[in-house]
């Protein structure tokens, strides 16, 4: 097996850097998405994030089977959490291993942007003075 | 049909889950769920899925699908 996808309550970074370090693999890109603790000069206090799961595990198997078929890549991990998350913790990991770090780069890019598009995961965003859920209105 | 509903298009609606009769494809449901629930409207894009994939106004539905309204992603 060469991907993993998955959905939990807690992710690491470490759990996708061990799962994709290979020996035929020289390069190792890792992106990891935390929660920042201001949007639009607004103090953020939490995150909560909802999933279709079954549909966004198919959406991110689709993203990983591109990388490995089209762009080059070995091994590659995305790992996303549901839930509630507070600034500063980790809400994605992705980390993708090919044989030279060119290919790796493209391919954690192209993860990352094609996940924000296709999966199907909500982000709710708690301010001091209410709520919304991100980029739902024009 | 059992219908999902997710994230904010869960929140106009109310519940998780709504039951939608009298539809034959995705643009009939789509206009259904936009006389119902006319906030749906007012959102940068409402998506179909149907069992688990993206699916076209043309798509026909069958009784059996598993049909879920998919409003803007913002996973990430």
């Amino acid at each position: 097996m060469n991907k993993l996808v998955r959905i939990d309550t807690h992710i690491t970074v470490q759990q996708a850097l061990d799962f994709v370090e290979a020996p035929d693999c020289g390069g190792v890109v890792i992106f990891s998405g935390n929660v920042r603790n201001v949007t639009q000069q607004k103090k953020v206090t939490k995150l909560f994030f909802e999933c279709y799961e079954p549909m966004a595990l198919l959406e991110m198997e689709k993203i990983a089977n591109h990388t490995i078929e089209k762009m080059g890549v070995k091994r590659i991990a995305i790992l996303h959490i549901t839930g509630e998350k507070l600034p500063g913790e980790t809400v994605v990991v992705i980390a993708v291993a090919a044989p030279h770090r060119a290919a790796a780069f493209d391919a954690c890019e192209y993860a990352i942007d094609t996940l924000k598009e296709t999966v199907p995961i909500w982000k709710k965003e708690y301010f001091e003075d209410g709520e919304v859920w991100v980029a739902a209105h024009p | 049909m059992r219908v999902l509903l997710f994230g904010i298009a869960k929140d106009i609606a109310g519940k998780p889950v709504i039951t939608v009769d009298g539809v034959n494809t995705v643009a009939e449901l789509k206009s259904y769920l936009y006389k119902t629930y006319p906030r749906l409207e007012q959102l940068r894009s409402l998506m179909i899925a149907v069992n688990k994939t993206y699916a076209g106004d043309g798509q026909v539905l069958q009784a059996s699908d598993e049909v879920a309204v998919i409003p803007p992603v913002s996973g990430g």
